[in-house]
């Protein structure tokens, strides 16, 4: 992020670069988008989240001019994009399936694009060049696609839409065959780019990770609806429903039931457990959910005592991650809590091992109190 | 393992030299010999009874005057190139009907392709024969082309297409064009449809992307339909024949008379002989086509 807070969202005098208004998009009987309603300022890093199917190829597909919303608009630009046909939109897509010309060489694939806006061949040389060394496959120019490797060919694929640089791009997956450093090396590639040329991006992604480093926000899908669009740190601080907690990043989830304290909840959730103390962000009573992140809750030998909550348990099951352990805490009424501690020292001998006693604490304010 | 493997190339091989080598070598060597009033109507004939000295008087006796002879005669170097030039030109027009055609059934409805399929093929199921005999039914002054185009009242007179150049045109064309559209189709339902979204969304209009994706891409299989139609339609005797006119030249009408009505057994051998060299380039272009294309699947 810019050291300046990037947020055209929240600037009412802001133009958004897309919107979608009220837009359905129907398959035969099958609704893959359902009335769904955003807008995308320029600049942005828009990434969409979601599981398999959800409809974020779809929403893509709409973007660039391969598919007609059933119903609602798409605006670019201020401008009803319905009747530009794909080649005369100012925006590049990233196939999932990459889509690669088998006839044509890497080269060929990555000047493709430009050869048909007739720019002139030194020109065309030296971006696609740039291109080929942007994404480290430099040796391949010369190659048919057949003849690289799956991550490769991805990387062609990303070259190919980035070379015309234009004021839209749509990637899906892009990086998703890539090993991780690789895939590190390019996320920073296209925040670079996108720094240098003021692109707009909009990321298809199933990793959250990448989603979390390189979004300026992210939308996270569910059945061609979106559930929630924030930022990465509200995604995964403040989700707004059980659906996004679970879906970003690991989560425990607790049904009960709420009573308001004051500004906190008192939540009634086992026979023979403390009721759990949290803070929701508007004032909730009855059924609620309540969600708190693995490494928000402390494990401990001894009883602490400044804590708003507190319950004992015995360690189920301990996942060593490398940098961080995640333990699954079987409390005496069955319910399993997973805690997590960073590994800051380097250590022969873990402080806790199966079927030790340990308690796990958080404070009132370190869980999210959900509507149900 | 190497026996096994042997025995799985020896098949084709065997075939090859049964049913193509062996017969080649027949005409080869009568091709060779001269005409004689005798049965098998040639001379010399091998007397296997007399051993290494008649294998000797046999071999001595053969000759290449039937090719030279054919070099003089301007009849058959005027077949052979009339022959490529109708070949050549029934070739092109079975590609452009034929193209369309494929294109347009890849490009149905998945349902429909089926059906598609059977309307191209369903002419196989009546013999060729009768296929051509009722196109000089179409064809012929009272034929039902010329009763159509008069009731329309484009034409006054009826057209003289039978026993014309052109009728032989039509009716190779109209034989042959199936052999162009199923390999085109197979290799257009091949064709990945996000190619074409991929062109249109890097700048290229609908018909641009299909002179530089789809067109490219189907080349395999306009190679192969070409081949399929040019090879057969060289040597087409049939057609010429009933549709033909007098004065239409085709290598393989030439060929039936001079097997048939002449009973000059030699120079009919030539006449093959000669055919089927120049039938060899395509056939090998062809081969290597269908490898190269077997290779880019593997
Ligand atoms: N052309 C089509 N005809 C019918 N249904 C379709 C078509 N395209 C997509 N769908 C359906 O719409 C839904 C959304 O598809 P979409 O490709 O947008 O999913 P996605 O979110 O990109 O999934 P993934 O993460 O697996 O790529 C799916 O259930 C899919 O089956
Ligand atoms: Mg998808």
């Amino acid at each position: 992020m810019p050291e300046t807070a990037f947020e055209p969202w929240n600037d009412p005098n802001e133009k958004p670069l897309i919107q979608f208004r009220n837009v359905t998009k129907r398959f035969g009987d099958f609704t893959a988008i359902d009335d769904l309603s955003i807008d995308i300022f320029e600049k942005e890093f828009f990434a969409l989240l979601g599981p398999s199917g959800c409809g974020k190829t779809t929403m893509m597909r709409m973007l660039a001019g391969f598919e007609t919303p059933t119903s609602g608009t798409i605006m670019l630009d201020g401008q009803d994009i319905s009747p530009i046909p794909p080649n005369k939109r100012s925006v590049n897509m990233m196939f999932q399936s990459y889509a690669l010309f088998p006839h044509l060489t890497v080269y060929d694939n990555i000047a493709f694009g430009l050869k048909r806006d007739k720019l002139p061949k030194d020109q065309i040389d030296a971006r696609v060049k740039e291109m080929l060394r942007l994404v480290q496959i430099e040796k391949f120019g010369q190659r048919k696609p057949e003849q690289i490797s799956g991550g490769q060919r991805q990387r062609v694929a990303l070259a190919r839409s980035l070379a015309k640089a234009p004021k839209l791009l749509l990637l899906d997956e892009p990086l998703s065959a890539l090993d991780k450093k690789l895939r590190q090396d390019t996320q920073f590639e296209l925040m670079d780019i996108q720094e240098k040329t003021g692109t707009t991006f909009v990321v298809v992604t199933h990793d959250q990770e990448e989603a979390m480093t390189v979004a300026s926000r992210v939308a996270v899908m569910d059945h061609g609806k979106l559930k929630q669009v924030d930022t990465p740190d509200r995604i995964y601080e403040a989700p707004n429903s059980t659906y996004v907690a679970d879906f970003i990043g690991d989560v425990n989830i607790i049904e009960g039931h709420a009573t308001a304290q004051g500004n906190t909840v008192s939540i009634v959730w086992a026979e023979g457990q403390p009721p759990i103390i949290g803070t929701p962000t508007t004032p909730i009573e009855g059924k609620v959910s309540f969600a708190i992140r693995p490494e928000k809750i402390a494990i401990s030998a001894d009883q602490p005592t400044d804590r708003a909550n507190v319950v004992q348990g015995k360690v189920l099951d301990i996942a060593y991650l490398g940098n961080l352990s995640t333990y699954h805490v079987q409390l005496p009424n069955g319910v399993i809590i997973k805690a997590q501690t960073a590994n800051s020292r380097r250590r022969a001998r873990r402080p806790f091992t199966w079927e030790d006693q340990v308690w796990l604490s958080w404070t009132d304010t370190a869980g999210i109190v959900l509507d149900n | 393992m190497n026996l096994r493997r042997f025995s799985l190339i020896a098949v084709p091989y065997f075939w090859l030299l049964a049913l193509f080598l062996v017969p080649f070598l027949i005409v080869f060597k009568i091709s060779l010999s001269d005409i004689a009033l005798a049965i098998p109507p040639y001379t010399p004939t091998l007397e296997l009874s007399e051993g290494w000295a008649g294998f000797r008087d046999f071999a001595s006796q053969l000759d290449f005057e039937n090719f030279e002879f054919l070099a003089t005669d301007d009849l058959y170097w005027k077949s052979y190139l009339s022959s490529l030039k109708i070949a050549l030109i029934s070739t092109f027009f079975c590609l452009l009907i034929g193209f369309p055609i494929a294109y347009g059934m890849a490009n149905a409805p998945k349902e429909w392709q089926p059906t598609l399929m059977l309307l191209v093929i369903l002419p196989f199921w009546t013999s060729f024969l009768i296929r051509v005999y009722s196109l000089i039914g179409i064809l012929s002054q009272e034929g039902m082309l010329n009763q159509f185009l008069m009731w329309t009242g484009i034409i006054n007179d009826p057209l003289t297409i039978l026993n014309t150049n052109i009728a032989v045109y039509i009716g190779i064309v109209y034989t042959y064009c199936p052999f162009m559209i199923l390999p085109i189709y197979a290799t257009l339902t091949k064709l990945d449809g996000s190619l074409l979204e991929a062109a249109e969304d890097l700048g290229c209009s609908r018909t641009e992307a299909f002179w530089r994706i789809t067109v490219p891409l189907s080349k395999a299989g306009i190679i192969a339909g070409c081949f399929l139609v040019f090879i057969p339609a060289l040597g087409e005797f049939v057609i010429p024949s009933l549709l033909g006119g007098s004065d239409t030249l085709m290598i393989g009408k030439v060929l039936y008379e001079e097997f048939f009505a002449n009973r000059d057994w030699p120079v009919a051998g030539a006449v093959a002989v000669i055919l089927l060299l120049i039938l060899i380039i395509p056939i090998v272009l062809y081969q290597r086509n269908e490898q190269k294309q077997m290779e880019a699947e593997a």
